[in-house]
């Protein structure tokens, strides 16, 4: 990645997806500018850019247009041009991440959609012009797109509309060469993920029944992150790749796992 | 002071970057030591990791003070 550089949205702290993308990017030599939303939020992305390097922050509220569009000007007063961009955002209220889907407000859903799905919509289209020799995107995803897993609810209809999203932005900017892909990582506990009901059994649940026996851990989405936005997968774009540990390919628990109760 | 207020006065300090003297058992995270929302799920996820505990979320939105953290882990650690 020396030579390359690009933007990575929705970093918040350590425990951060993104934050294990940029960690393996950083050690393969890219640059990388940082977005935050709200003085909260820059007070813990500043040093984690710190120790990769940078100190280039862009407070970015994806919400709407004009806050997309006042964060992408400022990217590009400094870089003309990006090789790649990292999209890890998403909110719902969390008192709809519990409970049933079918008690879903209009408001939170039109929230949810906007900030989880249509956001990467909204920064493609801004970066589309800085990629004139290419590029990479890269947005987050979750099994709760494709299955009902409970509690995810709202945010796995919005993963869905994300996941879809990425194949028709693919379509969209492959004879530009931009690439566009999600990775579809299993359950990781941060702090997007403590929002979610009962966050722990779904744990539990993946670490017992996954193929590998385990979860994951923000490096083994690191690794992958690293080779989607790089050259190595030069010939990948608008797919939903899966580092969960195996767990999608499952269809019922492992024999030899437990019957795990909620806490 | 018990081992477990020992090791939880450290993490408190060590991320919310406050002085350790101003971490004492009735300091209230966001009265006193400028925690915010963020900071008390941050805290709580350090302190199931050091402890080996699970707080939930019910428990941990009663966690308002050093002391209120330091008690629900002396209860619930195995």
């Amino acid at each position: 990645m020396q030579g390359k550089r690009g933007l990575i949205m929705g970093l918040a702290n350590d425990r951060s997806l993104a934050w294990g993308i940029a960690k393996a990017l950083h050690e393969q030599g890219a640059e990388m500018a940082f977005s935050y939303q709200g003085e909260a939020l820059e007070r813990r992305v500043r040093p984690l850019a710190e120790q990769v390097g940078s100190d280039f922050l862009i407070e970015c509220d994806v919400s709407t247009d004009a806050g997309v569009d006042a964060a992408f000007a400022t990217l590009a007063a400094r870089w003309p041009t990006i090789d790649f961009l990292v999209h890890a955002i998403g909110f719902s209220d969390k008192n709809e991440l519990r409970g049933k889907y079918v008690d879903t407000s209009l408001d939170n859903f039109l929230l949810t959609m906007n900030i989880s799905a249509y956001s990467l919509v909204a920064v493609t289209k801004r970066a589309r012009p800085m990629m004139a020799a290419g590029g990479s995107i890269l947005t987050l995803s979750y099994y709760g797109a494709e299955k009902v897993v409970p509690h995810y609810n709202v945010m796995g209809v919005a993963k869905a509309a994300l996941e879809t999203s990425v194949k028709y932005l693919a379509m969209d900017l492959g004879p530009e060469n931009i690439r566009v892909n999600a990775i579809s990582a299993g359950p990781i506990k941060t702090l997007a993920a403590s929002g979610i009901g009962d966050f722990r059994y779904i744990l539990k649940w993946n670490e017992l029944n996954s193929p590998l026996r385990r979860n994951v851990t923000i490096e083994d989405v690191g690794g992958a992150g690293l080779y989607m936005l790089s050259d190595l997968a030069s010939g990948v774009t608008g797919e939903i790749h899966h580092v969960d540990a195996g767990y999608n390919v499952i269809g019922m628990k492992a024999e030899d796992a437990p019957d795990i109760a909620l806490a | 002071m018990s081992e477990t207020a020992e090791r939880v006065k450290k993490i408190v300090v060590e991320h919310l970057g406050v002085e350790a003297e101003k971490v004492t058992e009735e300091a209230s995270f966001i009265d006193d030591l400028g925690a915010d929302s963020l900071d008390i799920v941050e805290l709580v996820m350090a302190f199931e990791e050091e402890f080996g505990v699970e707080i939930p979320d019910d428990a941990a939105e009663k966690i308002a003070t050093v002391k209120d953290a330091i008690s629900y882990i002396e209860s619930h650690k195995g």
